[in-house]
């Protein structure tokens, strides 16, 4: 079992003509994602890797029906549109890779995917992978193997090291999600913690978080109440990080007294999750907490 | 982005906001006819990005307008906590009976408007949490309906405000989040929200933080020329126009990597062994060889820093594309700052192969590179 994606998942691309977009559609499929359709407005009737591209969500969804997620690869000034659209046109998962984006913009959709009941992902994330089932994102997909342990991280890249170095101590992964480095993102800790709870092929969670906003503190709120009950293993970026000042992702910043990396390692402490030192602490601290 | 005092104070005003009658000064003659016209006594306010401003002399008051040539003159090309004062705002002063708090923020978690106020006005947010918590009323509003009177009049309440103040304090919390949607705040904030003796009530301050994804929608507001210097130091300028993603710390080891959020575990494991990170360099996801001699080049300038470390774990990003540029770097300048580099991920072995036969030091693992790198600043 994993979360919220797997080898079932029909996926369309927005912004598949694009750089970006041309580049990670031939990795997902190379991969074994299955995509089966492709939309950029004004580009309809060409292919791209050999998928069909449509003009409008609503034409792809039309000539593919089993679509159920749609990845966006649309520069920021125009993402919020192609959100809106998927949502629209019955996406189940939207992933946002996009950065840039206004927060306010990000605000708006996220409540409206919340109406409707429609998963954001993102933005400004690496996206979701179930190893060996499909990647749907940017992520390097050989660093990932199948297994028991879940992943939920605020980053891209330190993801990626710290993915790869559980796989190098056998410690396999469910399913992995980056929520984002922006300030809103639509997942969050709490939510992608929930669905991992219910997962059965999930046996202990890796959460990567970073400075700003009070995400990780809440989550460990969250397991004090019960909530969350399996083994946790936590790392938090930008110890050194100085007030005021933003960290690379929009988010990542420590303002008006919240989000420092202190409050979120003492938060996850008191609450009896170990937080580690060093990325590379991660696969020690999970043999620990696992027993294995 | 931060706006200044007098800008934010614009934007209060297009919006129903009470402000103190004033006016900008950029010279010495300037401020004194604003007082003149204002009328005495004035407020004279330098008009800085830095917190703490009136702790730290850059609010005076005048009486005469001997006192406005003299204070004008005395802080108009001052330091304050090193920003440089090159306009005052001139405001008649106010007769200040109580003063109260109100801020709207992002929800973050919960994707919403968030409404802070306080009957606790004058001191930092961050200092009424810390002391009196139990004094922040907080209210999230649906974006998609707006505040409504009847939730400006409860927070009003709730912070013990008399009735007979509420029809106007309603005018601020309406127009405050205007400001915030209409400006794509990151922050809209009164901080002191005055109340006067003769019971009415001002916004003193005024800080709205424009959110820089959102800058383009709001051109009007980043015209002004003197906002480039906007507290960033000379290395996060010129950084700025380099396209670097940069921000400086005040330590000797020099960071470089991929994505910010290894970029910043790059810094922490680095004082985890007890060096001191001298800076944040992302250069982000698939960088090319230009890029990075571009960031590499950048770093060595700087006399602060010592030894250069480099962490990429290469995903889209290929490791033998950072190698040529690290070379590239070398080939060019004579390079006597010491460099550790830490090389992992997609064509690792050719990258590291490069740097080796160059006689560089590679790492496959970023604890071994941090450690090595700190151990080298301390023989400089």
């Amino acid at each position: 079992m994993v979360v919220l994606v797997d080898e079932n998942t029909r996926v369309i691309v927005q912004g598949i003509t694009g750089r970006e977009g041309s580049f990670h559609t031939k990795l997902m499929l190379d991969y074994g994602t299955k995509i089966v359709a492709g939309v950029t407005p004004g580009k309809g009737g060409q292919e791209v890797h050999g998928i069909p591209v449509y003009d409008t969500m609503e034409e792809a969804v039309a000539e593919h029906p089993d679509a159920n997620t749609s990845i966006i690869f649309v520069p920021a000034r125009f993402a919020p549109d192609a959100v809106y659209e998927a949502i629209d046109s019955g996406m189940k998962i939207v992933v946002v890779i996009t950065e840039h984006i206004p927060v306010h913009d990000t605000m708006m959709f996220v409540n409206y995917a919340k109406s409707k009941g429609t998963i954001i992902i993102g933005p400004n994330c690496p996206g979701i992978i179930s190893p060996g089932k499909t990647k749907i994102g940017i992520m390097p997909g050989h660093i990932f193997k199948p297994g028991r342990i879940g992943i939920v991280s605020r980053s891209g890249t330190l993801t990626y090291e710290i993915a790869y170095a559980l796989t190098l101590a056998g410690y396999g992964q469910s399913t992995a999600i980056g929520v984002g480095g922006d300030p809103i993102v639509g997942l969050n800790f709490l939510e992608a913690a929930k669905l991992f709870e219910e997962d059965e092929g999930t046996e202990g969670l890796v959460v990567i978080g970073e400075i700003g906003g009070d995400m990780e503190e809440r989550l460990a709120a969250m397991i004090k109440r019960g909530e969350f009950t399996k083994p946790v293993v936590a790392y938090i970026a930008g110890r050194t990080a100085p007030p005021g000042k933003r960290m690379g992702h929009a988010g990542a910043i420590i303002s008006m007294g919240t989000g420092r990396a202190e409050d979120k390692v003492r938060a996850f402490r008191e609450v009896g999750v170990p937080v580690a030192d060093t990325p590379v602490d991660v696969a020690k601290l999970l043999k620990k907490v696992l027993g294995r | 982005m931060k706006l200044y005092e007098y800008e934010s104070k614009e934007l209060f005003r297009r919006h129903g906001i009470p402000v103190p009658p004033g006016r900008v000064a950029d010279t010495v003659d300037e401020a004194v006819k604003a007082a003149e016209d204002i009328g005495l006594p004035v407020v004279l306010k330098a008009q800085v990005l830095v917190a703490g401003r009136g702790k730290a002399g850059g609010i005076l008051k005048a009486g005469t307008l001997d006192e406005v040539r003299e204070k004008a003159a005395r802080l108009l090309g001052s330091e304050i906590k090193g920003a440089k004062v090159t306009r005052l705002l001139v405001e008649k002063a106010a007769d200040i009976a109580d003063e109260l708090y109100l801020s709207v923020i992002v929800d973050r978690v919960g994707a919403k408007p968030l409404i802070l106020a306080s009957s606790e006005g004058g001191v930092d947010i961050e200092e009424i949490a810390k002391k009196s918590p139990e004094k922040i009323v907080r209210r999230t509003v649906d974006p998609f309906i707006g505040i409504r009177d009847y939730e400006a009049r409860l927070l009003g309440l709730k912070i013990g405000l008399p009735k007979k103040l509420i029809g106007q304090w309603v005018k601020f919390v309406r127009g405050l989040y205007e400001v915030f949607m209409e400006y794509d705040a990151d922050l809209a904030e009164i901080n002191p929200l005055a109340v006067t003796r003769d019971g009415g009530m001002l916004a003193l301050d005024a800080k709205v933080i424009v959110d820089e994804n959102a800058v383009f929608r709001h051109p009007e507001l980043a015209s002004e020329e003197l906002r480039d210097a906007r507290d960033l130091t000379e290395f996060e300028l010129k950084s700025r126009q380099l396209g670097l993603s940069f921000v400086e710390l005040d330590g000797d080891i020099g960071i470089i990597g991929n994505g910010a959020g290894l970029t910043m575990a790059t810094m922490d494991t680095v004082a985890y062994y007890g060096g001191k990170p001298a800076n944040f360099l992302d250069i982000g996801g698939g960088a090319g060889s230009e890029l990075v001699a571009k960031a590499l080049g950048f770093l060595l300038e700087h006399p602060r820093i010592k030894v250069v470390f480099m962490n990429i774990f290469g995903g889209i990003t290929r490791c033998d594309e950072v190698a040529k540029g690290i070379l590239e770097v070398l080939r060019e300048r004579s390079v006597k700052k010491k460099i550790v580099i830490r090389l992992t991920g997609t064509n690792e072995e050719e990258g590291r192969r490069m740097l080796r036969e160059a006689g560089i030091n590679v790492f496959s693992t970023m604890d071994e590179a941090a450690m090595k790198a700190v151990e080298l600043a301390r023989e400089v």
